[in-house]
């Protein structure tokens, strides 16, 4: 589909890889550091109104039923109540292509039933259980695999497996016929939960006809759109804040049904109103990385990979989407044959959200597998037999040149960086009699190239201090520091002078803090705003100083020419409140070029045979992400993806029990995300060359990349050091030992 | 319909210290520490995560000693000495626990880190030149999903170095 982007004005150059930059490319502090470390950072569960209510939600004990009744009574009666909704007395909220907030068919354990406002929160959560509920009970399916037997209760009318979507290149089945070596596995990945330390929750107040929402959210512009399509508000009636907030991964993308419980209790009652989610409902209503089952087989001959073909089925709960594993299978290889076909499959569980790097996290390590399947049946070294299908600069899928790319130096900056030649088919004797050692590798292929619309404005001040306004995000990456950086570079003024001014639907738009698309998208604007203050203050500074204004520039906060430096204070001084306010937008894409970023993981591991246990020693981890705009957070986040990725490889793991439907793993004590302990050692490298043609910063994006290949390399590390191929995450002791069992 | 009221015996007087200040407070005897300070007394620095001892992002000091607050009750801490994240800093100054966390980037959301602090300021008070092992263990009951980790044991031991720990 084409898409329409109406920017003003022109582009800046790009800095160019060589240019001189003071600011941008050093290691920053983190402009908000002094607020999170004092406890003074507000989130969004820090909001605090006078006369705040609070709701909390009635989730439904049962896998699927249909709510025939509601009765309210008693709830209401017990004194700091102040009100009930449920599906017969809400009024229609459109939500996520659904018409109400309340299902009338509940579809999971946890669906939304009804919620309560009252004075206190555990006023409102004893007035749950006060809530008479007619349920009647339906057949229910739970499991993946049991939901895609056709002898197993249908969700949908049409269904449980659905919306197949299907991609091909070339003729697989006749190079399968044709080739020299086929490998077929099956791949299990489990559902991983988000577990970002702020729950999701928002905070509604009204003004008269005048909506406010305080949401932990990374789009205040999604959150906004879903409150105008729930309320059918003006867009100018509605404003939604976020300055702070604890972690998303994908899962705070637009807004939540509470945020309408909240919207609708405040307006009802005239106050306030908090509706949080707490850690066991996070967990069973708040979104998932959906569990898959998908088929590899690979094909080579004369030492190449000729054929690829790749289906997946995911558990999406309810959701109208699926989070396709098959992408890196389309595009990460230059392979002439690819067949993708994916399925999405409905269950009684909580639908998926976005999961940072939705689908390819699961996919890198289906498609990685089956490519060191491949090497091992072909005799040929893995990271040998990917370097021949890395080097195209053709985008497979489109037939466009990429912009840049870089992968096979990730390659060789891992392979040397692990000791990649010390690999060992069979692997390595471990540091105890007993145990194994293994090195394995993945390759990492995403977008984050960014994309328009998003706006800034920066305001130059009287003093020389400037205030940047764009109404993104900062999800704990560190926006507000990159933002502040190319603010400072192109205005020519100490970072320390600039304020950065986000999380505010009032401010101009910006995208979604979410696919690696922030820092490409917002900074380009940011710098275009900077570039348009900085020519109105030597406009001006020509008059004031009576130079010509070819020959002034701005360094250091000052206005410079042959000579003389002048302090931009100085050249305001006479100028009363003179403030110069200077607008940039993000430009569109080249659109004959395809933008994308790429990396590679090495892995080290030690597993022990007699327990199952995998102790991963080493991870590094190379990417290809364009400049690097601030070297302290960039490496931060690699070693947040690669830690994040390591859980859904050896520990994470939502279990549902299938009679009942219940998540039993919702709490922190169940649910094994990684501590301290569990972390290996990382080491972070970076090409760091800009991509001079995807936007005027040079940089692209690095949320996603980190967490897409790690999983694969640890699998891969395990397999070569165990000889046993283990085709289901997360690799714990159990699945170790039954694997090493049946190839015994 | 007859009125239903909550069970349960009232709200009852208590005393703390916290960060130095005589605190009183009206609190139902089964009100947790941490909702008696981010409820009552506005200290919203410590986090309610799990608000059932798996996570740490509620750690605080009792008596100097490293606490969930979410496992510990308000009325317990009566007379005791309650220190929260907001009492490290000095006259504006930033304790070095919490100047190593910004210089060492070891956070990103953030919203674990006042836990964490806690945890490694108990741990140097106790121990003022530990290792990283030692480092590991005192936080290991802190749960940081963006993955800080690495960061946060550098900070540790930076702010050991500095031996600039105050009592």
């Amino acid at each position: 589909m084409e898409q329409l982007a109406l920017v003003q004005g022109d582009d800046a150059e790009a800095w160019a890889a060589d240019a001189v930059l003071t600011i941008v490319g050093r290691p920053q502090r983190r402009v908000e550091g002094a607020a999170k470390v004092t406890g003074r950072a507000r989130y969004t569960h820090d909001i605090r109104l006078p006369g705040t209510l609070h709701a909390r939600i009635l989730r439904s004990p049962h896998p699927r039923a249909r709510v025939r009744h509601v009765d309210a009574s008693r709830a209401l009666a017990l004194a700091g109540v102040r009100g009930v909704l449920h599906r017969f007395n809400t009024p229609k909220t459109a939500f996520r292509g659904e018409e109400t907030i309340f299902r009338e068919e509940v579809r999971f354990v946890g669906d939304e039933v009804a919620a309560v406002a009252a004075d206190t929160e555990a006023i409102a959560e004893a007035a749950l259980s006060l809530i008479v509920v007619d349920y009647e009970v339906l057949p229910h399916v739970v499991d993946l695999e049991e939901a895609i037997d056709a002898a197993s209760p249908r969700i949908d009318e049409k269904g449980n497996v659905l919306d197949a979507d299907r991609y091909e290149r070339g003729d697989v089945r006749k190079e399968f016929a044709a080739a020299d070596v086929v490998v077929e596995g099956t791949y299990r990945t489990s559902t991983q939960l988000h577990n970002s330390l702020e729950t999701h929750g928002a905070v509604a107040v009204w003004d008269g006809d005048q909506l406010t929402v305080y949401e932990s959210t990374q789009h205040v512009f999604g959150v906004r759109e879903g409150l105008r399509n729930a309320l059918h508000l003006p867009l100018a009636n509605i404003r939604v804040l976020c300055d702070h907030m604890g972690g998303g991964f994908g899962s705070k993308g637009g807004i939540g049904k509470y945020t309408i419980v909240a919207a609708l209790f405040a307006r009802e009652i005239g106050a306030p109103v908090r509706c949080v989610l707490d850690r066991h409902e996070e967990n069973v209503a708040a979104g998932n990385r959906s569990a898959t089952l998908q088929r590899v087989r690979a094909a080579g001959k004369d030492g190449r990979i000729t054929a690829i073909a790749h289906e997946s089925w995911s558990n999406v709960g309810q959701a109208r989407w699926v989070a396709d594993p098959t992408g890196p299978t389309k595009g990460l290889y230059d392979v002439p044959n690819v067949l993708a076909h994916a399925h999405r499959v409905l269950t009684n569980t909580g639908s998926l959200a976005a999961f940072r790097a939705p689908g390819y996290v699961e996919g890198t390590f289906a498609l990685e597998s089956a490519i060191d399947e491949l090497a091992d049946g072909m005799g040929v070294d893995p990271l040998a037999l990917r370097r021949r299908h890395a080097g195209s600069q053709v985008d497979p899928v489109s037939k466009m040149r990429y912009s840049l790319k870089r992968l096979v130096d990730c390659y060789d900056i891992g392979a040397e960086e692990i000791g990649w030649s010390r690999r060992a088919r069979g692997g390595l004797r471990g540091s105890a009699p007993g145990l194994r050692r293994g090195l394995g590798m993945a390759s990492q292929l995403w977008s984050g190239g960014g994309t328009p619309p998003a706006y800034a404005t920066v305001h130059l001040n009287p003093d020389g201090t400037a205030v940047v306004r764009i109404g993104t995000q900062d999800i704990g990456t560190g926006t507000r520091t990159v933002i502040a950086q190319v603010c400072a570079e192109e205005l020519g003024i100490d970072v320390r002078g600039v304020r950065v001014e986000i999380g505010d639907t009032d401010a101009p738009y910006a995208p979604i803090s979410a696919g690696s698309l922030t820092v490409a998208s917002i900074t380009p604007a940011v710098r275009l705003a900077a570039k348009d203050a900085r020519e109105q203050l030597l406009d001006v500074a020509s008059g004031v100083l009576e130079v010509g204004r070819a020959e002034l520039r701005v360094e250091g906060g000052a206005v410079v020419s042959r000579g003389a430096r002048t302090p931009i204070a100085k050249v305001f001084e006479d100028l009363e409140n003179y403030t110069v306010i200077g607008k940039g937008s993000r430009m569109p894409n080249p659109d004959d070029i395809v933008l994308k970023t790429f990396g590679a993981h090495f892995a080290e591991v030690e597993v022990d045979p007699a327990t199952g246990m995998v102790v991963v020693e080493r991870v590094v981890a190379v990417h290809d992400v364009g400049r690097i705009v601030d070297p302290l957070t960039a490496r931060s986040q690699v070693e947040g993806g690669v830690i994040q990725a390591l859980g859904f490889a050896l520990s994470e793991e939502r279990v549902v029990d299938k009679p009942t439907g219940r998540v039993l793993t919702s709490g922190l004590e169940t649910y094994k995300v990684p501590t301290v302990r569990d972390v290996p050692r990382i080491v972070v490298r970076f090409v760091d060359v800009p991509d001079t043609v995807a936007n005027n910063v040079g940089a692209k994006g690095l949320g996603e990349p980190p967490i897409i290949p790690a999983a694969a390399a640890v699998a891969n590390a395990v397999a070569n050091g165990l000889g046993v191929r283990i085709r289901h995450l997360p690799l714990t002791p159990r699945r170790v030992l039954d694997a090493l069992a049946a190839a015994s | 319909m007859p009125t239903v009221r909550p069970s349960g015996p009232g709200a009852v007087d208590v005393e703390l210290d916290v960060n130095g200040i005589r605190t009183p407070l009206h609190v139902a005897p089964h009100t947790t520490l941490l909702d008696a300070l981010r409820e009552d007394v506005g200290l919203l620095g410590a986090k309610k995560v799990c608000d059932e001892g798996t996570c740490g992002a509620c750690t605080l000091l009792v008596d100097g000693r490293a606490v969930y607050a979410c496992m510990t009750l308000a009325v317990a801490c009566a007379g005791r000495s309650v220190e929260t994240v907001e009492g490290l800093a000095r006259d504006g100054e930033l304790h070095p626990v919490q100047e190593a966390f910004i210089a060492h980037d070891a956070f990103q959301c953030g919203f674990c880190t006042p836990g964490q602090i806690m945890s490694v300021v108990a741990l140097l008070r106790a121990t003022p030149s530990p290792s990283a092992d030692e480092v590991m263990r005192a936080v290991s009951g802190n749960l940081c999903r963006c993955g800080a980790y690495p960061n946060i044991v550098e900070a540790a031991l930076a702010a050991a170095r500095k031996g600039k720990e105050r009592p």
